[in-house]
């Protein structure tokens, strides 16, 4: 494993991770995905992609504007749904299960697959109540078990020592970058299996961003993690795994340390080292 | 040069500028002016006015006093009033003036207002024992207090007679408000009774279930409610008689010496005595008397209270039957309709309907609502009260619901706007944590669509109270003899007809046998219902402003 990093544009050994020895053909596989094309209306917006998401990794997805990222990662949870004439072709299966076939409880499947969205997105409630929405989905409504779900959910998102004292107050006084925790506190309140992030630090300062990623770091114990990224930094200093996409095509998926010091294709070197994009 | 500069002018924005200001002063002008023309002239009418006494001397003719309050004056061309057949000199000023003054002493002289011709008033004093009185029939006395009786028996006279007449009034105005809930209350609860103890013989007769023990079990009721009004009315007439006990005998200007029944009194007031302060208590009296007392007199006079709460009733009923409705079309149109040329046309079609006149909505609610519906309803569920329709005749319900109907366009198009301004990142958050559409819809879209909600209630509330056009078909009337609000079983009657004081102005102003006298009842009655709506209005924008705080957006 003897490269020459400079050459490449990112000084992985700057990033202050840990070099790991990551083999995806020895990864438990959490997502499947083999073969999947989408269309809006006419336009072919995702051509036959394939890749295995790996269990309890991060998984980054990285690319130019308008490659198709975002669109794979909100096929996860079946967000695509939601857009007028949105078709797929293909499956995706989840432990096993294809989450497109018919009759799949598309909000069993979202509680399953949360996601972090690129702006923070709380809603016009309190904190508290913010973070214990998708428990009173699932008609929990004890107090305790409730209780107890904010304070595991903050901690886990790092937020509960900012915000234990105001609870009740309005999550819309809160920062940007308390938001975003909050809404991942939110996500992960349910338990879920898989946790999308979607660019969720575009819209934070720097501090936030270090903060966000910290945590990023820590959940991965516990869940599957895909985040799409503009930021190739931030793909390699988070991910365990880094996949390249390109005007709907995935171009690249491997391991996060060789893909951006050792590339096996000439596109994702010209987008590493910022020849496009 | 001077081209250059005034194309400079143009060029900087300032004609724009001044022309938009321009606008804005107008509109406020406009507005400002409006409020102050009714406030002066309708909250001018109940000033309790000094009174004139003047002799009156038309050349040729016999002298005699007028006594009075000035209520205009104005100049009129000679020629004019020459034309009118009054004897006016030929020579003189080419103008004279006219006034219009209230005598009252309907019942003596056939009308409540004279025009003379200022020239002619000589000898005018304003004597401090001048005594106005406010009657319940023939309008106002205005003349001096003879003397006070009881019973025919002369009690007080001369100077001793004022302070027995105020105390003896004070005792029949009390007299007065126990026959009022005597009559309303006891006995109209017992004809409700009996009313009902009818319909439900007449149901019983024709579902074919009236037997024997059903007839005696009523017959018992009603001979129970028959005392009960025996009772009553025995009350009644002591109360009356009482009522009636005493009166009073004054003299009017001419000499004229009449006998007036206290109980035909409700005021009596020395204007001319009286100083600035205590006309300010009177004044307001008064002003409350018109806002809480029941109208006399085809409406001339005493209050319009039954036409505010009316008003307020309907508006009310209108907005609960009209949210609801207006917010699940709305919800329906922008949530789960697909979005194509047929919502587009429902679209259009919705907005067409704010357009349509108010009366064509009157005259459908009377086609459909009153006749079709009411009609229907009343065969089905109120058989025992036919021929005599119980909702098969214009009232409370129909009124409202026609009002819902002119209304619901403007809720809808409102509520569309605000469901359509709630960001895609929170529907998506919600949809992301597991919850449903509908979930989603209940939980976070609605409660953040709320003020907007409002905001399309305020402007319904806005359009609908100021109506009358349509009023007038399904449920609105000139005099309604009682609340659609009451102590009688089932409390709100939405079957009754109901006074609305846009009616009431139309029926004042136009209607009146006694303009002069109606003149003033129009603008404060205009006030009024500017008042009602405004300050309905107020509090639906501060709901929605409270709301906003709550629910306010994000970010954008």
């Amino acid at each position: 494993m003897q490269h020459d990093n400079h050459a490449h544009g990112i000084d992985m050994s700057a990033l202050g991770r840990d070099k790991q020895s990551l083999r995806l053909a020895e990864e438990t596989v959490a997502i499947e995905v083999p073969g999947l094309s989408l269309f809006y209306g006419d336009k072919q917006a995702l051509f036959d992609v394939s890749l295995n998401i790996p269990k309890q990794r991060v998984t980054a997805f990285i690319g130019p504007s308008g490659c198709g990222k975002s669109t794979l990662l909100r096929t996860f949870n079946r967000m695509n749904d939601l857009v007028d004439g949105c078709r797929v072709e293909g499956a995706i299966n989840l432990y096993g299960n294809n989450i497109y076939r018919k009759g799949e409880d598309v909000a069993e499947l979202r509680r399953r697959v949360g996601m972090v969205f690129q702006k923070p997105n709380p809603f016009p409630k309190t904190i508290y109540e913010n973070v214990v929405y998708g428990l009173r989905i699932q008609g929990i409504n004890k107090k305790r078990v409730l209780d107890e779900a904010v304070e595991w959910a903050l901690k886990g998102a790092a937020l509960w020592d900012e915000v234990k004292d105001r609870l009740h107050d309005s999550a819309l006084g809160l920062s940007g970058g308390q938001q975003q925790r909050l809404v991942i506190a939110r996500t992960i309140a349910v338990e879920p299996e898989v946790l999308l992030l979607d660019e969720p630090c575009s819209a934070l300062d720097p501090i936030s961003t270090l903060k966000v990623e910290e945590l990023i770091y820590e959940l991965k114990a516990k869940y599957t993690i895909v985040i799409v990224t503009h930021n190739m930094q931030q793909a390699a200093r988070v991910s365990d795994y880094t996949a390249f996409m390109y005007m709907g095509k995935l171009v690249e998926f491997g391991d996060t340390d060789t893909l951006f010091t050792n590339p096996a294709k000439k596109q994702t070197e010209d987008y590493i080292t910022g020849r496009y994009g | 040069m001077k081209k250059d500069s005034l194309k400079g002018w143009f060029k900087s924005g300032a004609p724009g500028v001044w022309m938009s200001g321009g606008a804005v002063a107008m509109a406020v002008i406009m507005t400002v002016g409006l409020l102050a023309v009714i406030a002066v002239r309708g909250l001018g009418h109940f000033w309790p006015a000094d009174l004139v006494q003047a002799t009156y001397k038309v050349p040729g003719q016999a002298q005699q006093t007028v006594i009075g309050e000035v209520v205009q004056q104005e100049e009129v061309p000679r020629a004019r009033l020459k034309g009118a057949g009054l004897p006016v000199p030929d020579q003189g000023p080419e103008f004279m003036t006219r006034e219009l003054i209230k005598v009252g002493n309907r019942d003596l002289n056939g009308s409540d207002f004279t025009w003379v011709v200022g020239e002619w008033l000589v000898d005018e004093k304003r004597p401090s024992e001048l005594m106005a009185l406010e009657r319940r029939e023939w309008g106002n006395f205005y003349g001096y207090l003879v003397s006070v009786k009881e019973e025919g028996r002369v009690v007080a006279q001369g100077p001793a007679a004022w302070g027995e007449l105020q105390a003896r009034l004070q005792r029949a105005n009390t007299l007065n408000r126990q026959l009022q809930a005597l009559e309303k209350k006891d006995i109209g609860a017992i004809n409700h009774g009996l009313e009902r103890l009818r319909l439900q013989a007449r149901k019983l007769e024709l579902e074919g279930k009236l037997d024997a023990a059903a007839q005696a079990d009523m017959d018992a009721d009603r001979a129970e409610l028959n005392s009960r009004y025996k009772a009553v009315e025995e009350r009644l007439t002591g109360l009356h008689q009482a009522f009636a006990r005493d009166s009073l005998v004054a003299r009017d200007g001419n000499g004229r010496e009449v006998e007036i029944n206290l109980s035909k009194v409700v005021h009596a007031i020395q204007p001319n005595a009286m100083s600035g302060f205590t006309k300010l208590g009177t004044y307001f009296g008064k002003v409350w008397e018109f806002l809480s007392d029941d109208p006399r007199e085809a409406n001339t006079e005493g209050g319009i209270f039954p036409a505010i709460f009316g008003t307020v009733m309907m508006t009310l009923i209108m907005a609960v039957i009209v949210t609801p409705f207006g917010v699940l079309a709305a919800v329906y149109l922008r949530e789960y309709a697909r979005q194509g040329p047929v919502t587009r046309l429902i679209r259009i079609a919705v907005n067409n309907l704010a357009g349509v006149p108010a009366i064509v909505y009157g005259v459908f609610g009377l086609g459909f609502f009153v006749y079709v519906l009411g009609g229907s309803i009343d065969r089905l569920f109120f058989p025992e009260a036919l021929p005599a329709p119980t909702l098969g005749t214009p009232g409370l319900l129909w009124a409202s619901l026609t009002l819902a109907l002119l209304a619901v366009p403007v809720v809808i198009v409102a509520t569309e706007e605000g469901l359509a301004r709630i960001p895609r990142t929170v529907r998506e958050g919600s949809l992301a944590l597991g919850a449903t559409k509908a979930e989603t819809l209940w939980k976070i879209v609605l409660p953040m669509a709320s003020p907007a909600m409002m905001t399309g209630m305020i402007l319904a509330v806005a359009r609908a109270a100021g109506e009358v056009a349509p009023l007038m078909l399904v449920g609105v009337v000139k005099l309604a003899p009682s609340l659609p609000v009451d102590g009688n079983y089932p409390y709100l009657h939405l079957d009754q007809k109901i006074m609305h004081l846009g009616f009431h102005i139309y029926d004042v102003g136009f209607q009146s046998p006694n303009v002069e006298a109606a003149r003033p009842l129009v603008y404060a009655t205009a006030l009024l219902l500017v008042l009602v709506i405004a300050s309905l209005n107020l509090s639906a924008v501060w709901i929605r402003n409270h709301l906003r705080e709550k629910y306010k957006a994000l970010d954008s």
